[in-house]
């Protein structure tokens, strides 16, 4: 769909823990419907995933991805780590890919290994995976990833980064020509999962 | 036309679209509340409505179903309003919902109705208002646009030509 460009999702790394944040739009052709939509998607303990695109296609392939992750741990008495949560995720994108009803989705997976610590996946609906510190999708991304490129730290705390994130969003509220007033965040360090507080205007002020 | 279907006491659905989608869908999606209620012994929750109607037209994703609606109606959850489309977008709102200013909100939402159906070429004809509370839903009015057209035409001080 145009749409998914429109939609923008943030993610960085550190040392610590992993920090992702999505914007909370959600329009139909030129109307914005929602601008409190949920587009973090909690997958097990220590695992999160943030989802644009095409708005049926993300729910669905969101929960999905979810549900078969929460199945194979009760199978199988152990969970998938991030890296093998993000291959599982690809593999289901590659295969849907070439079907009749691909998945128009992009994906930031982000999630705590016990063993190498925070790790953040970059993957997109052509099913491209990739291990980064820091990435971006959408239009909002070729914004913001430049701060990143300036601002990241590998050993910055998570106030650091949240102040990282805030500037990206600072200028996607000033540079970008639609509207994505709301941005919810979301952390997983080695204690879980924690949402942080949405970044908007009223809290760049 | 009625564009507020009636799946049961307790739900009410809005059609958007394309008229034969809507009507079946609804129609699909009533029996499947009724069989949830007789297998369960208790009401569908709307959320739970939703998604059976979501899963449903998602699995026709692309194949040219047209249909937007609005599922709204009171559960153990109290009032609930759920969008879904036909390109299987599935989201809870309160952008459509009515509290405690009801009669100001009615008001609100039927002269929006009103000017929609004067600006669009494809909407007209009956404005329905219902209210649902826990006690199921009540029909408030339903008033022919033209009618109140010349009526807020006159509130105006206009003769509405």
């Amino acid at each position: 769909m145009a749409n998914i460009n429109l939609q923008c999702l943030l993610g960085i790394q550190c040392k610590d823990f992993v920090m992702i944040a999505a914007d909370q739009s959600n329009s139909h052709s030129i109307m914005v419907m929602k601008d409190d939509e949920d587009k973090i998607h909690k997958i097990s303990d220590k695992l999160i995933m943030g989802v644009i695109g095409d708005q049926g296609d993300s729910t669905q392939f969101a929960e999905y991805i979810a549900k078969n992750i929460q199945l194979y741990k009760m199978r199988n008495g152990y969970e998938l780590g991030p890296t093998a949560a993000a291959n599982f995720t690809r593999r289901n994108l590659a295969e849907y890919l070439r079907s009749s009803t691909p998945y128009f989705v992009n994906v930031l997976m982000g999630g705590y290994d016990k063993e190498n610590g925070p790790e953040l996946y970059f993957m997109d609906y052509l099913a491209s995976s990739v291990k980064v510190p820091f990435a971006c999708h959408g239009y909002g991304g070729y914004l913001s990833l430049s701060i990143m490129d300036r601002y990241y730290k590998e050993d910055a705390t998570e106030e650091e980064a949240y102040e990282i994130l805030k500037k990206c969003v600072k200028e996607v509220h000033r540079r970008l020509f639609v509207s994505l007033p709301n941005f919810q965040v979301t952390i997983v360090n080695r204690d879980g999962i924690k949402v942080l507080p949405v970044i908007n205007s009223e809290l760049l002020k | 036309m009625k564009k507020i279907v009636e799946i049961n006491d307790y739900l009410l659905g809005t059609l958007a679209g394309g008229a034969a989608d809507c009507v079946y869908w609804d129609r699909v999606l009533a029996k499947q509340c009724r069989l949830y209620e007789l297998r369960n012994r208790e009401r569908i929750s709307v959320a739970a409505a939703s998604k059976l109607m979501a899963n449903m037209v998602y699995n026709y994703k692309g194949m040219g179903l047209s249909m937007g609606m609005m599922l709204a109606g009171v559960d153990k959850r109290g009032a609930q309003l759920y969008y879904v489309d036909s390109e299987g977008t599935r989201t809870p709102g309160k952008v459509f919902s009515v509290g405690s200013g009801s009669v100001y909100a009615f008001e609100l939402g039927r002269r929006a109705i009103y000017h929609a159906t004067h600006r669009d070429a494809y909407s007209g004809g009956i404005v329905r208002v219902y209210h649902i509370s826990e006690k199921g839903w009540v029909n408030i009015s339903n008033e022919d646009c033209s009618d109140l057209h010349y009526k807020y035409a006159a509130e105006k001080g206009n003769v509405g030509a």
